[in-house]
């Protein structure tokens, strides 16, 4: 098993026209993902590379049954094409986008949150890998491997570091979840962290957080009520000055909020052990794994 | 993008927020002409990004032209907390019989606007909620309900305001709500809400922070932007498209990935270092951005040796050793590079830097020894003579 994409994957690509749609999705399809559909509207009945476009998520979603979505439009666009693809009944969206405002996302989230059978990953985020059955998104696919190391982090290449250095020791991974790097995401590390739990092939969970926000603190609070398997953690940031946005709009710490000292803090509280470097939390992984 | 307050002023008056004129002056002279306009007593104040304004001398009050020549010429270019005055606001001191508190702010744990009031203005608002609980009200907005007039109230009957003007602080609170929607704000803030003799609630200053992703929304907000002048790597950087933000120390970062780059900054501190930046190259950096960035980070004479550390997912590591292969034969830079590029197509990368052979370029193949060596080559190179 994996959480999120795998095998019964039936992907539809918003944006697959478009150059960095059509280059990404085709990755993921010679990774085998089932690529089923491209949505751009006023370019239905064209084909890209044998993959029809329809003009609505609708129509894909009735002439294909998508279930999964993966948003690659631009930012203006894309709050809409993720409600448009909930609205066509598509249970996995995935949006790459970087760049949406804010206060769109709001609106997204808080629609959303009124369908529990959906669950959006992202936006500003690398998309999904379950090694060896799909690849939604940006992850390159080469360095992981199937395995039990669940992964959620806030950053991609933060990710493939990790993951990477996992590798080399010989351990593979379930899911890789990059969550994005944006003030509102769609799902949360406690969202992510309580698949993996239920998910019978991860064995143990790496959760790569980093400056801004609360996210590691609520999923501190979230670990110690309700998860059995071992939780190993990384901050990122802890030395970024106060106000400065690093990068990922959501990296900020302003006032007494966000440090990254405090999320240290309370995932240690809770018995999680954090890693002050990326090798630091491989081998704390490997250590626990190896028993 | 946080606006000064002027700025801030001018986008909360198109939503008809009552607020005193004023203007905004850079020279003496005009500060002069603008207080002769508003008459008298005229408040000056300091316009920098930075709170502690009037315990640092940035705001005073000027009851003859004299004084206003004498404060102008004190407040303009000094420094309050590492930030230059450039510009002064003047307005008429306002009557003020109580201060209140209003914000609007982005709340992302809660995924909602937060609405705040208090009838303890004119302090830190952090202060108020430690000293003062029973006087700060909030409430969550379902941002796809929007303010409602009964959260007005509940917020006003609970901070403790004056029962007369419990209308007309509501109405400022719905305007500043439309306001935040409207102009893609993450924070609308109201510190003083002054109340005056004449029961007339007033906006006596505004701190607005504006969505950089929303601005193509705002065309006429992105000249509200002065940070180009903030700082000349920063500005440099901007032009170039890259993610930059200069840092107090020695050793020049590139990276991809802003959680790889912030890593890096943590490691090369663990290792004892002090970084001089945060540089953010992006997914699938061509050669040319590459070098472009080099020169953003050299530009800054602090710089005692260069760290590189890509993890290439889209981005090419070979493309990489390129760009860095080109920055140095163009720069001829006299500080060392230490290279860690791992990931697609690393083994030609390193090929590639082997074969060009520049001296100064040490690779290294993990990030913790990247960092050790960057740290080791700063410190060497401290107390060498200028190039």
């Amino acid at each position: 098993m994996s959480i999120l994409v795998g095998e019964d994957t039936r992907l539809a690509v918003a944006g697959l026209t478009g150059r960095e749609g059509s280059y990404h999705a085709m990755n993921n399809r010679r990774y085998g993902t089932n690529v089923v559909a491209g949505i751009t509207p006023g370019k239905g009945g064209q084909d890209v590379e044998g993959v029809p476009v329809f003009n609505t998520f609708r129509q894909a979603v009735a002439e294909t049954q998508a279930n999964t979505a993966m948003v690659f439009v631009p930012p203006r666009f894309a709050a809409d094409s993720i409600l448009e693809a909930e609205d066509a009944g598509i249970a996995t969206i995935i949006a790459i986008t970087e760049g949406i405002p804010a206060h769109d996302e709001l609106i997204v989230f808080n629609v959303l949150k009124c369908n529990p059978d959906v669950r959006l990953v992202g936006p500003n985020c690398p998309g999904v890998l379950s090694p060896g059955k799909a690849n939604v998104g940006i992850i390159p696919a080469a360095f992981f491997k199937p395995g039990n190391v669940g992964v959620v982090s806030r950053s991609g290449t933060l990710t493939y570091q990790i993951g990477n250095e996992l590798a080399q020791s010989g351990f593979g991974n379930s899911t890789i979840v990059g969550i994005g790097g944006d003030p509102v995401p769609g799902s949360s590390f406690v969202d992510i962290i309580a698949l993996f739990e239920a998910d019978p092939e991860t064995e143990l969970i790496v959760m790569s957080g980093e400056i801004g926000g609360s996210a590691e603190e609520e999923a501190a609070e979230y670990i110690a009520e309700h998860v059995s398997k071992p939780v190993v953690g990384y901050v990122a940031g802890l030395t970024a000055p106060p106000g400065k946005t690093m990068g990922h709009a959501g990296a900020i710490v302003s006032g007494s909020s966000g440090g990254g000292q405090a999320k240290i803090d309370a995932l240690e509280a809770v018995g999680v052990r954090v890693g002050r470097t990326p090798t630091q939390v491989a081998e704390i992984a490997v250590e626990i794994l190896r028993g | 993008m946080d606006l000064l307050e002027y700025k801030g002023k001018q986008v909360l008056a198109r939503h008809d927020v009552p607020q005193d004129p004023g203007g905004v002056a850079t020279t003496v002279d005009d500060a002069v002409e603008i207080a002769r306009g508003v008459g008298f007593p005229t408040i000056l104040k300091a316009q920098v990004k930075i709170g502690g304004r009037g315990k640092a001398g940035g705001i005073k009050v000027a009851n003859s032209l004299d004084e206003v020549r004498e404060h102008a010429t004190n407040i303009l270019g000094m420094d309050i907390r590492g930030h230059t005055v450039r510009e002064l606001w003047l307005q008429r001191a306002s009557e003020i019989e109580l201060e209140y508190y209003a914000a609007v702010v982005f709340d992302r744990s809660a995924k909602a606007p937060l609405v705040m009031l208090s009838t303890q203005g004119g302090m830190e608002i952090e202060q108020v909620a430690a000293e003062h609980p029973e006087a700060l009200a909030t409430l969550h907005v379902d941002p796809l309900v929007g303010f409602q007039p009964f959260q007005a109230r509940r917020l006003a009957y609970e901070a403790g305001v004056d029962e007369d003007v419990i209308r007309p602080v509501g109405a400022m609170l719905a305007t500043l709500y439309a306001a935040f929607v409207a102009e893609d704000a993450t924070l609308v803030e109201i510190n003083p809400l002054v109340v005056t003799p004449k029961r007339e609630v007033v906006a006596l200053d505004a701190k607005v922070t504006l969505d950089d992703n929303a601005m193509f929304r705002h065309p006429d907000n992105a000249g509200l932007d002065d940070s180009s002048e903030a700082d000349p790597q920063e500005a440099m950087a901007r032009q170039r498209g890259l993610t930059y933000v200069k840092l107090d120390g020695d050793i020049g970062i590139f990276g991809n990935g802003a959680g790889l780059v912030m890593s890096t900054l943590d490691v090369v501190a663990h290792a004892g270092g002090a970084p001089a930046n945060f540089l953010d190259a992006g997914g699938g950096a061509k050669a040319e951005a590459i070098a472009a960035s080099v020169e953003v980070i050299l530009s800054n004479p602090n710089v005692k040796a260069v760290l590189f550390n890509v993890f290439g997912g889209i981005t090419r590591c070979d493309e990489v050793a390129r760009g860095i292969i080109d920055a140095y034969e163009i720069l001829q830079p006299t500080v060392p590079f230490v290279v860690r590029l791992d990931g697609t197509n690393d083994v030609e990368a390193r090929k590639l830097l082997a074969d060009a052979n520049l001296p100064h370029v040490y690779p290294e193949t993990t990030m913790d020894g990247a960092a050790a060596r960057v740290v080791e080559l700063a410190r060497s190179t401290e107390g060498a003579p200028a190039p």
